[in-house]
């Protein structure tokens, strides 16, 4: 199949007003008739269901969570990036494009990128109006930080709780609509199949987790806005309940994955303490802004970090990366690290930890206040409690979370940070319009692989869920659902749906009926280590090669092994995590075949035999400028299609922080 | 560390459930309190027996789906920390705990720890919400807000939803979670057009759903994982009673 991108013609900042201009239009006396079907209520299904619904659709959302606002959006805590130039430093819709597409290590769509940045400050509007309380200037007006791989304040947030208030704003405008009749909710529900009528997705299996039976639920549209899949790495940022079922499902129907193997780990989360641990804790990339990353210069220097004196610290962000310090991009901060700690810079029990130290800020912040406060001659520890005060106000949240978790004190002695698995660029392929490559099925959010490349810019994960539910699926599911109008309501009796739900029912009981030895966590925990350590922030060859061949071991073991407890029919949870892991065990294998057929480094995608002689990723444009689409076979053979990306505007360079 | 386990069992809703004692070795005092749970549904898993269920996702404190009642408290003995935050280290070796689902008439058990907790999604279809369709807004600095009223109002939406203030209160009273959301939106400029009806039928929807009234004890706020304080109620009173008195006025 050729795969169509459908973008509009015409020039690069006219692509989407032309699109809108000429889209076909659906009326409000036939949306009423149109049943669309959401999966996920982080902020891209939460988002669409209530502008969808306001439209006059009728909606059905379903998430597995107890409640739609539980939806793991509401963990992101730094901000959401928009292009509103609030702080006159030379920001614009073009800069927010180029910045992203340039963080992506120029393996996005254009097109696609700059409808991101166009829309962006539309979000920033709307949230405000659905009262979204971010933080504000003494004058009242909303204020900005810095992320990282941008040069302009363009993050607005709610101090280390902007998932949070954006999700609960969008839960509220869905919620709204329940209200007023025109979405249901189904919470404590698992989409566990899509069902094709005639080629086109016409609904969904899902299983009502609370009494194990499974559902029809028919649609004219089904939109996945289901998240990422991090959670194939066992330990990661991602709530416990994250997972690939939803998009791997749609993949197996027909829908291609594209760039699974593009994923995103995190430089500054906390450092795993045991073997017991269940998941790990991110810690804003928000505190970069302040915080300086550094190791001691001196191999297993055993001195507490607080009596390592200044110019026996190596500051090796800066010193790499003048010209942006710190906020260097996620990947580029996440190698470094790795690079300090492997060659035995490491801090901490474990070694493998740099610091990220707030000192210097509370130093700057703490002499400004007492300039502000009239104090003549202050001490040094009057200038640190000060200081201290602005860096409680600004992330406070986030320092009791570090306490909370380590036992230690991040305000007198530094916070000790490690990278963990974060966010999946890749994901469902989709076209302009967000549809996937099976007619009526869309993909919005993290579950697509449309606007960060090989590497997401913080702040942005927010922005694209948003821009996605609120400001593009409005207008382009129109596009498909005006050839639908005539279409009557979709009956769940249709063969298709009996053929899903049979299959669903299968593969439950075969899952029940193992009764081996292993619990389900186990075979997640050894699936996250062998994609940690061969698919991880390096990756080569030959581990790959290793990797593929541990992972269809193990997934042959764990179909013959895994011991699932208690029965079908009621509440499950050991069941649920079952039915996730195997599909895991599924994706791992095609993670791994992408990573080893892209013979090139780029963003978060670092292949150890691709690297400039500094250790930079290498990119290959001349064989590699396309997007991977991969159509699933029968479980063991994937074929790929390419769709080549064509930048017209920017010009891929090698990305220089420095 | 050993850690002696009383956890609540309950098959179903209809169930009359009970108390089971477990015993666990090695307990590390890293480990969080869920971690814990894990390692003791491992172990039952392989004695053959039925893991307990219990809510959890993001465990970073901020989706409030966890919810266990811990030696008589909601979310355990650290203040303003969720119980997928609080860590081992809070124990002694040797301690017993005692854990049971939040316990309300409102929230009825479905198994085990695992409570329903729709009522306060029913609640904020009633009006915790500020009516606007996507894409009429104004420019989000048309309207600017005083700084200490957007703190005030974000420390109101730091609520999480997780039922801890109905768990603690002895009335099942909800208005923690009820005023958290009153109060947020009646201190933003973009609340006020539906500042009274919003007030009104939020408490009418906590009353339908049987949770208790205020008795102004505070425990609720003791116990808030976010810390959210009765304050707020105190706002959401003023509002109804603004409210109720204005409700057949012309302004």
């Amino acid at each position: 199949m050729e795969l169509d991108a459908k973008i509009p013609k015409g020039a690069l900042e006219d692509k989407w007003k032309h699109y809108k201009d000429t889209v076909r239009l659906v009326s409000p006396a036939n949306k009423r008739r149109l049943e669309v079907v959401i999966v996920g209520t982080g902020l891209a299904g939460a988002s669409a269901a209530a502008s969808l619904a306001e439209l006059g659709y009728h909606v059905k959302v379903f998430c597995f969570q107890d409640s739609p606002r539980r939806a793991h959006s509401i963990a992101a805590q730094g901000g959401i990036n928009a292009a509103k130039n609030y702080q006159n430093d030379g920001d614009s819709v073009f800069r927010l494009f180029y910045d992203t597409i340039k963080g992506g290590d120029y393996r996005s769509r254009e097109a696609n990128v700059y409808r991101l940045a166009e829309v962006s400050a539309d979000i920033i509007d709307h949230c405000v109006a659905l009262g979204v309380p971010f933080a504000r200037e003494y004058g009242g007006l909303l204020a900005n930080r810095s992320f990282g791989g941008v040069q302009v304040q363009r993050t607005f947030y709610a101090a280390g709780q902007t998932g949070q208030q954006l999700l609960l704003g969008a839960y509220s405008a869905m919620q709204r609509q329940v209200a007023l009749g025109n979405v249901e909710v189904f919470a404590r529900h698992e989409m566990l199949d899509l069902v094709l009528i005639d080629g086109k997705a016409r609904g969904i299996i899902a299983r009502n987790l609370v009494t194990g039976e499974l559902e029809r639920h028919a649609g004219h549209a089904v939109l996945l806005a289901s998240g990422g899949y991090g959670n194939v790495f066992y330990l990661s940022t991602n709530a416990m309940g994250s997972n690939v079922t939803a998009s791997w499902k749609a993949h197996k129907r027909g829908a291609y994955f594209a760039n699974p193997c593009f994923t995103q780990i995190h430089p500054t989360c906390i450092p795993v303490s045991g073997d017991y641990q269940s998941k790990l804790t991110l810690m804003s990339e928000s505190l970069r802004n302040d915080g300086r990353v550094w190791v001691p210069k001196k191999k297993d220097d055993p001195r507490k970090p607080t009596e390592i004196p200044e110019e026996e610290r190596d500051y090796f962000l800066e010193r790499r990366y003048p010209a942006f310090g710190n906020l260097v991009p996620r990947d580029v901060a996440s190698r470094a690290a790795k690079e300090r700690c492997d060659a035995g810079y490491g801090v901490g029990p474990s070694k493998m930890a740099v610091y990220l130290d707030f000192r210097s800020a509370m130093h700057r912040y703490g002499q400004a206040e007492a300039h502000r406060l009239g104090i003549a001659h202050p001490t040094e520890d009057q200038i640190l409690n000060l200081g201290k005060q602005i860096i409680r106000e600004k992330y406070g949240n986030l320092f009791e979370m570090y306490e909370r978790i380590t036992g230690e004190n991040p305000y007198e002695t530094p916070m000790r940070i490690y990278p963990a698995v974060h966010y999946t660029m890749g994901g469902l392929w989709v076209d302009y319009e967000l549809m996937t490559t099976i007619p009526g099925l869309y993909a919005l959010g993290e579950c697509n692989f449309s606007d960060h490349g090989a590497n997401r810019l913080g702040a942005s994960a927010l922005m694209q869920g948003l821009a996605d539910g609120f400001f593009i699926i409005p207008y382009t599911i129109g596009n498909y659902l005006a050839d639908e109008i005539r279409t009557p309501k979709i009956s769940t009796d249709h063969p298709a749906f009996a053929q899903a739900e049979r299959e669903v029912k299968d593969r439950i009981d075969r899952l029940m009926s193992v009764q081996g030895k292993e619990t389900v966590d186990y075979y997640h925990r050894h699936l996250g280590k062998i994609m940690w350590d061969k698919c991880g922030m390096a990756r080569n060859a030959r581990g790959l090669q290793e990797a593929i061949s541990e992972i269809q071991a193990l997934r042959e073991e764990f179909w013959k092994n895994v011991r699932v407890p208690g029965d079908a029919n009621s509440l499950n949870p050991e069941l649920e995590k079952a039915g996730r892991v195997a599909d895991f065990l599924e994706l791992a294998e095609l993670i791994c075949i992408d990573a080893l057929h892209r013979n090139e480094s780029c963003g978060g995608h670092f292949r150890e035999e691709y690297q400039t002689p500094d250790g930079e990723a290498l990119r290959d444009d001349e064989h590699f400028a396309y997007v991977a689409a991969w159509e699933y076979q029968d479980g063991k053979n994937y074929t790929l299609h390419k769709e080549p990306l064509q930048f017209e505007v920017v010009h891929p360079t090698q990305r220089s922080y420095k | 560390m050993h850690i002696t386990l009383k956890v609540w069992r309950q098959k179903n809703q209809q169930d009359p459930g009970h108390f089971e004692t477990y015993q666990l070795d090695n307990v590390n005092e890293d480990m969080s309190f869920l971690e814990m749970f894990d390692v003791l549904n491992d172990k039952l898993i392989r004695e053959g027996k039925d893991p307990v269920a219990f809510d959890h996702d993001c465990r970073e404190g901020i989706c409030g789906m966890c919810s266990m009642y811990i030696n008589g408290r909601p979310h355990g003995p650290l203040k303003g920390t969720t119980t997928c935050q609080l860590h081992m280290r809070h124990f002694k070796d040797g301690d017993t705990i005692v854990v049971e689902p939040w316990r309300a008439a409102a929230f009825p058990v479905i198994k085990d720890l695992v409570v329903d907790r729709s009522a306060f999604d029913r609640i904020m279809q009633a009006g915790g919400f500020i009516s606007v369709n996507t894409g009429s807004a104004p420019d989000a600095n048309t309207i600017p807000v005083e700084k200490d009223k957007a703190d005030a109002a974000f420390a109101a939406a730091a609520c999480i939803g997780c039922g801890a203030c109905v768990a603690a209160c002895k009335n099942s009273s909800a208005m923690l979670f009820v005023s958290a959301k009153i109060a947020q939106l009646a201190l933003l400029p973009q609340g006020q057009p539906e500042r009274k009806t919003r007030v009104l039928n939020m408490i009418a929807q906590m009353q339908k759903e049987g949770f208790g009234s205020c008795s102004n004890i505070g425990s609720c706020e003791a116990e808030c994982p976010k810390e959210i304080p009765i304050t707020f109620i105190a706002k959401a009173n003023s509002e109804y009673l603004k409210a109720m008195l204005a409700a057949d006025l012309p302004e």
